[in-house]
């Protein structure tokens, strides 16, 4: 039984790192009907941004938890203005274009970006220092649950009601809702459509900062190549959940997450990716627009 | 108040709109009669700044207004409620209504248009917590005029508000159209196809045909003119 929970935990958190990575990609999709392929690089970034200021500030013997802080920070402000580049680099310019040039320019992104951060960081895997300590509390239970899940899973837990505050109630939530659901008349009612598009991968891009600290974190390590990686998981994730549905990729970001926490459990950790493709190949032939999406999504 | 000077617009290869000519003065009720594809809509589109202006000039107030952004030009006063009524589907009727507000921060102001809108229409206030997308036609055209009126709009362009409604419906919201134009002085360019009711609330009208405005007269001289009587009454 000991054993289930510590799966069951394993796979919320590795869920909820792939939930906060989906949403930017779920939330882009709806806005622009496009995939951003550059996105799982904007989380590597942010990883190594905390990476470099957690690195630095420690040397300085700043106390744990003001690095966590100043690093998260620091991490969402340059992420988003990575995003915020990306946008105004490979896709405004190409809003009128062929649906697959915005594509091909975006993957361009993305492979300068690894490189960029390849050459000026390095191949290596760099230690990431552990920025969540280990709880005394948790001491008697921490053979099933450690503490950077349970702060992990605290962490997401409140980022998403922020977030689901943001869209529902807010004056920039309303209009993401509005230029999602009807550009033109989004247009027609006074939304400046580009400061709407500018916000969600500004919004998308903070979220998948966020993510790239605490996984950094908790894994350890860092090198330039997990944007890919982690991109690939949380893209499936989104399309698990139905592309453009924002519960949708949370949903889909646990399911993906809980499946290769027990396929790695209990049969064997080879088959990890195998059990997360093959269920996503399975929902996608039952249900082709994922589990909450809506039925006539445009494929990319 | 608005005045299109020789506006020629179209899309991509297709010129749609030639040399239009076209005045609308403060306070009336201007309705343009056409038949399908005649350029209704591309014409307040123009206007609204979404399709673009080849050659020519659009006034507003006496400004020059056809190479500024839509966004701006709602703020200047020009709203649309679109063919089709472009309701959001999945946002409520009251953030619907919200949405026509967007680019307002007078808080009392929305408060007194919101109760205005809701005494106009009584219904959306009952379903103001639903969906958009799960309204009637009449209602989501009433959802969408109301929408507009959240601007506050000096020029309100109504693209067509009869279509696919019951003759019923269709009489409250000419009546309704006239009502605004009554309390806010709010000027109106009606297009319409159903240019009957159209000419008997308007002041005057335009027929356009082929994107060629080929007759302009007042509302009652179209209504007695053989030519309009023939093609658009079905007399
Ligand atoms: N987005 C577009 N791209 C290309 N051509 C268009 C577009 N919209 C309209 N047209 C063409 O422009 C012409 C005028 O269309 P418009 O929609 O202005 O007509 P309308 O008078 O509003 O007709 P209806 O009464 O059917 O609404 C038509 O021939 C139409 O095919
Ligand atoms: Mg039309």
């Amino acid at each position: 039984m000991d054993y289930f929970i510590e799966l069951l935990f394993g796979g919320l958190t590795r869920g909820s790192i792939y939930a906060l990575i989906a949403l930017g990609y779920t939330m882009v999709y709806g806005i622009i009907g496009l995939i951003n392929f550059a996105h799982g690089e904007i989380y590597m970034i942010g990883a190594f941004t905390s990476f470099i200021i957690a690195t630095v500030l420690s040397i300085y013997g700043f106390p744990l938890l003001a690095i966590v802080v100043i690093a998260g920070l620091a991490a969402t402000v340059w992420s988003s203005a990575y995003g915020f580049t990306v946008e105004k680099l490979a896709y405004r310019p190409l809003r009128k274009a062929p649906r697959l040039a915005p594509l091909i320019s975006a993957i361009g992104m993305s492979i300068f970006l690894q490189n960029y951060v390849l050459l000026a960081q390095t191949s290596d895997f760099l230690p990431f220092p552990a920025l969540i300590p280990e709880f005394a509390f948790m001491e008697p239970v921490a053979h099933i649950v450690g503490s950077s899940d349970l702060v992990i899973l605290i962490t997401t837990t409140l980022v998403m009601i922020g977030l689901t505050f943001l869209i529902k109630f807010t004056k920039i939530g309303k209009a993401m809702r509005a230029t999602a659901q009807d550009k033109t008349m989004a247009v027609l009612v006074g939304i400046n459509v580009d400061r709407v598009i500018s916000a969600t991968f500004i919004i998308g891009s903070a979220l998948a900062a966020i993510g790239g600290l605490l996984i950094a974190s908790h894994i350890g390590q860092i090198n330039f190549y997990i944007g890919f990686i982690a991109g690939i998981k949380a893209f499936t994730a989104a399309v698990l959940g139905g592309v453009g549905s924002i519960p949708g990729a949370v949903l889909g970001s646990l399911v993906l997450g809980l499946t290769e926490s027990f396929a790695t459990g209990y049969v064997s950790s080879d088959y990890e990716d195998v059990f997360a493709f093959s269920l996503l190949v399975l929902i996608l032939i039952f249900k082709p627009s994922g589990l909450l999406g809506k039925a006539e999504t445009k494929k990319v | 108040m608005l005045e299109l000077r020789n506006v020629s617009a179209g899309y991509g290869n297709i010129q749609v709109l030639h040399n239009l000519d076209l005045v609308i003065n403060s306070g009336e009720i201007i309705t343009l009669i056409g038949a399908n594809g005649a350029g209704k809509s591309t014409t307040l589109m123009a206007i609204s700044g979404i399709v673009p202006v080849r050659s020519g000039k659009i006034l507003f107030e006496g400004e020059p207004i056809h190479k500024i952004s839509p966004e701006k030009l709602v703020a200047m006063g020009i709203c649309q409620v679109p063919e089709g009524r472009h309701i959001f589907p999945a946002l409520t009727v009251q953030e619907n209504l919200d949405m026509g507000a967007f680019l307002r921060n007078d808080k009392d102001g929305i408060k007194d248009d919101l109760d205005y809108v809701f005494s106009l229409f009584p219904i959306l206030a009952e379903r103001r917590n639903q969906d958009g997308g799960t309204l009637s036609g009449g209602e989501q055209q009433m959802l969408a005029m109301s929408r507009a009126l959240m601007a506050r709009p000096k020029l309100l362009l109504l693209d067509e508000p009869s279509m696919g409604l019951a003759p019923l419906i269709i009489k409250q919201i000419f009546g309704i159209v006239r009502k605004i134009n009554k309390d806010h002085n709010t000027t109106i360019f009606l297009v319409e196809q159903n240019a009957n009711q159209a000419l008997h609330i308007a002041d005057r009208g335009y027929v356009i045909e082929n994107g060629v405005i080929t007759i302009s007269d007042s509302a009652e001289n179209l209504l007695k003119n053989q030519d309009v009587q023939k093609a658009y009454l079905g007399i």
